[in-house]
């Protein structure tokens, strides 16, 4: 088990252990929690390639269901490297905390006198880099499976770098609130998917407007949109999650 | 007047309130519903483009318009549940799902079988039909995650977060497919196509409304009743109700 933050960041004067966190408790305790969890993904590279290669497998396997053409692959298209995207980020949430819920490191998180959100917060940005960002920079080299145009590619790229952070964001509200429960990963499927939708539409939505001669930027505008919305609410909500889960 | 809200809130004292208005809605559904079938199936003159199919509307508008209404009412239990950790809040937050999901269900499926006639077809991709279809998918994973977590308080306030994040989403999931559903589509078909309507529809609608909602309350709050008694079954007052002697 990694240390706690109080122990890492010695150097610092140990914040206040009661009333309002000051700002360099918050960024510590991101920096942290962020540093840790991109170690052990960093760890077990394999199982980062496994979750990537699900998401090259996918996408690969609608041509084969549908058709060859290029016409209906690029209809299609958008709307598969999305929706593949939110399958690998779904299959990836338990990652985010069962293992820690396991052995008992999410309860000592807890315990520290470092806020939770942060400390969540710098947990969900790990995840991000290690399964958002690598399907972004891999979108657009599958996307031109599917006959798509160097535009609609870069937009795909955008799109899925404002959106992926969300997907992360929602989710681990949904990983959180399933620790413990029966039903694993489909009940979790059933609880984060509908919240995903939004994401999807304007996702895919982004890249099917330029397809079609128009501007993707309400679409992007929409994601960034959602995307600081859910920045703002999301560690409070899922920090809320943990506290429930542990009780 | 002063009426003491607190003192509901506990459900020792809320049980037989409950039972009382359980009891009063469900009568009250019962003759709304009544009154509002025959005016729905036999005042209301037929329509003029649609025949007789429209007449499903006098289901298929109060069962939709629940789903969402139950909905808010659930996230508002959810967060009393969550702000002051009382307990008769999440137990009416968890009736509630229920019915919340059999109203949308509800309304998908009178809704397909007005679209068949109407349309042409059991399942379009219309904006309205498809955020129903997301808010039964809401209901459903709260209830499946209750059903998922053995220990009730802390599945209550799982199921209260839950709802409350699902409450801030669903006017975008809403405002999303409307607006993919106008990109995709263009207005071919619309559930809006008949805007003017009779009087004695909408009269008909309106008592359907309030025998649906009647209906929501009566099995929400008998659905509450059942729901305190097998979590209070250790406490002494529900013991003594159970007793083969008890008289309430």
């Amino acid at each position: 088990m990694n240390r706690m933050p109080d122990a890492t960041t010695a150097s610092q004067p140990v914040a206040a252990t009661a009333g309002r966190p000051d700002a360099s408790s918050v960024s510590a305790a991101f920096a942290w929690a962020l540093a840790r969890d991109l170690r052990i993904a960093l760890r077990s590279k394999a199982e980062l390639g496994v979750q990537l290669m699900f998401y090259v497998i996918v996408v690969s396997l609608f041509p084969l269901a549908s058709s060859p053409s290029r016409e209906v692959l690029a209809t299609l298209g958008p709307g598969v490297l999305w929706t593949a995207a939110l399958l690998a980020s779904l299959l990836s949430l338990p990652r985010l905390f069962s293992a820690d819920y396991g052995d008992g490191t999410l309860e000592q998180i807890a315990l520290s006198p470092r806020p939770l959100s942060a400390l969540v917060s710098g947990k969900m940005a790990a995840h991000w880099l290690t399964t958002g960002l690598p399907v972004a920079v891999l979108a657009p080299i599958l996307g031109e499976q599917y006959s798509m145009d160097v535009m609609e590619l870069g937009i795909l790229a955008v799109a899925l770098l404002l959106g992926t952070p969300i997907l992360s964001l929602l989710g681990a509200i949904g990983a959180a609130l399933t620790l413990g429960a029966r039903g694993g990963g489909s009940l979790l499927a059933l609880l984060v998917l509908p919240l995903y939708v939004p994401v999807l539409i304007f996702g895919a939505g982004a890249v099917d407007a330029v397809r079609t001669g128009l501007s993707a930027s309400p679409q992007l505008s929409l994601l960034a949109a959602g995307l600081l919305l859910a920045l703002v609410a999301a560690p409070f909500a899922v920090a809320a999650a943990v506290r429930i889960a542990l009780d | 007047m002063i009426v003491n809200w607190f003192r509901y809130s506990s459900p020792i004292s809320f049980y037989p309130l409950a039972g009382r208005l359980s009891r009063a809605f469900g009568v009250l559904a019962v003759i709304f519903t009544l009154a509002g079938l025959y005016i729905g199936l036999v005042v209301a003159p037929t329509d003029a483009t649609q025949g007789d199919a429209y007449r499903i509307i006098f289901l298929h508008v109060p069962t939709a318009w629940m789903a969402m209404f139950i909905y808010l009412v659930m996230a508002f239990w959810s967060a009393l549940a969550l702000g002051f950790n009382t307990r008769l809040s999440a137990m009416m937050a968890q009736a509630l799902a229920p019915t919340g999901a059999l109203m949308a269900a509800l309304a998908l499926w009178s809704g397909a079988f007005w679209g068949r006639p109407t349309w042409g077809t059991y399942w379009a991709w219309d904006a309205r039909m498809t955020s129903t279809l997301i808010l039964l998918f809401l209901y459903l994973g709260i209830i499946a995650l209750r059903s998922a977590i053995d220990d009730p308080r802390r599945a209550d306030r799982a199921c209260a977060l839950l709802a409350l994040v699902g409450a801030v989403n669903v006017p975008i999931i809403y405002f999303s497919v409307q607006w993919w559903n106008t990109l995709h589509q263009g207005s071919s078909i619309s559930l809006t196509a008949a805007p003017k309507m009779a009087m004695t529809m909408l009269e008909g609608l309106l008592v359907m409304t309030a025998g649906v909602w009647s209906y929501c309350i009566a099995v929400t709050l008998a659905r509450v009743r059942t729901i305190i008694v097998e979590r209070e079954r250790n406490a002494g007052w529900v013991a003594s109700l159970m007793a083969p002697q008890g008289t309430r």
